[in-house]
């Protein structure tokens, strides 16, 4: 069979156009959900905690030192598995490869954008908690090729590990250093029994951070960093004027981290 | 046709090597059915049925997933009415607790390695 330029470009058009409207219809059609079940979002025995835009307000002043935040670490890295690899008594002592969900910093390096050459000599000894800011426009969304890494319609940045391909993309992206790349399986640095057994792990060349506990929140509990701070951390909705997040923000002077980058963190500072 | 000779052995050649799998096949074995403990109480009922759950539990997982991540919808309410956790480590192995006989024998006997275990934590509580 003889084909010119001009009939292969006819078929082409055609087989696109069919592909693109009738076909294209009928497979979304097809994909229907497989389970004769259905969904809710309402908890067994607890009222999930609903929010619009969900947001942190810590109160830097009511902590006095590092000390201060440890229980804090700890009660979020326990509840989610989270290694020790930092300084962990292993053959090969990962320093860099540390993963962080919550973590310490002195000033300067928490809030670059504050450039004021003399700080209190307060100011100057404090460490500040950092986590994911769970920023408004969040970078690493943006950079995510899998969508392993998304925005929930309350403001939450989370992740799907399962999708997550390691490219870390987002890591580039994230002006915050809020994400850890698993360089080594984590579960080498994990006792035996791990800290909580209902929660999953997670497996080398995944990254990984802080979720603002959307998973607690979802069965009707306070991020667990919130519950271990007894009241110097606020959590709330951004977005109601008479929630408590609201109230301090009202009330006190805040920052937050490299606010000119208009990432629109989510995380606030008293200090 | 030039070279016919050369041609007609080469895809006799080609069709007998794609085809070697299935008379591979006929000549081994039969399939047979993994002998597996489902469960140790006999009276529970599984979210879904057997037949169901026995085809499509890669699916139900996978959607389970995508619905408790991606929507917030934690609880699946299956067919009879009756509601479960969206948990794999807190809802199915609950029951099916026994992984070397559950689990991992089907998927070896069908050749098939999921790697749900490098992050969820099997029932004995250890990683
Ligand atoms: S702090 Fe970083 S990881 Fe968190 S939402 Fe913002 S850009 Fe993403
Ligand atoms: S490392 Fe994972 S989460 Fe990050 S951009 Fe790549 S796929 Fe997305
Ligand atoms: S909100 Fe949850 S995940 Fe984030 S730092 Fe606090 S305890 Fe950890």
């Amino acid at each position: 069979m003889k084909k010119n330029r001009r009939s292969f470009l006819k078929v082409a058009g055609l087989s696109v156009f069919a592909l693109s409207s009738g076909l294209g219809s009928l497979a979304g059609e097809a994909k229907a959900d497989v389970a004769p079940g259905k969904y809710e979002a309402e908890p067994l025995g607890r009222k999930p905690l609903a929010a619009k835009r969900w947001a942190m307000v810590i109160d830097t002043r009511k902590f006095k030192s590092a000390d201060d935040y440890k229980p804090l670490i700890d009660a979020c890295h326990k509840e989610h598995n989270v290694p020790r690899i930092r300084g962990a008594q292993n053959a090969e002592g990962h320093d860099d490869q540390e993963i962080k969900w919550l973590w310490l910093d002195k000033f300067d390096h928490a809030f670059p954008d504050e450039m004021n050459e003399y700080l209190t000599p307060k100011i100057k000894a404090q460490v500040f908690p950092m986590l994911c800011n769970h920023c408004t426009n969040p970078p690493c969304v943006r950079v995510c090729p899998t969508q392993a890494t998304y925005k929930l319609p309350n403001g939450i940045v989370t992740m799907d590990y399962h999708r997550c391909i390691g490219c870390r993309f987002c890591m580039a992206g994230c002006p915050y250093g809020a994400r850890s790349f698993n360089f080594v399986d984590p579960r080498k640095y994990l006792p035996e029994q791990v800290p909580n057994p209902k929660f999953p792990t997670r497996m080398i060349g995944v990254v990984e951070k802080c979720t603002f506990c959307v998973e607690r929140l979802d069965k009707g509990m306070m991020p667990a960093c919130v519950e271990a701070s007894g009241g110097r951390i606020l959590f709330g909705d951004l977005e109601d004027p008479n929630s408590v997040v609201r109230k301090a923000l009202a009330e006190n002077f805040t920052i937050r981290r490299k606010p000119s980058l208009g990432t629109q963190p989510g995380v606030y500072y008293i200090i | 046709m030039y070279n016919k000779t050369a041609v007609i052995a080469g895809i006799v050649a080609f069709l007998v090597i794609c085809s070697s799998p299935f008379w591979c096949g006929f000549s081994s074995d039969s399939y047979k059915k993994p002998e597996i403990v489902t469960q140790k109480d006999k009276n529970k009922e599984c979210v879904e049925d057997v037949a169901f759950m026995r085809a499509e539990h890669m699916q139900l997982l996978n959607e389970w997933r995508d619905q408790a991540l991606r929507n917030g919808s934690r609880v699946y309410v299956n067919a009879k009415g009756k509601k479960f956790d969206i948990s794999l480590q807190n809802t199915c192995l609950k029951c099916h607790n026994n992984y070397e006989e559950f689990c991992d024998k089907c998927h070896k006997t069908n050749n098939v390695e999921p790697y749900c275990w490098t992050c969820h934590i099997l029932p004995k509580g250890s990683k």
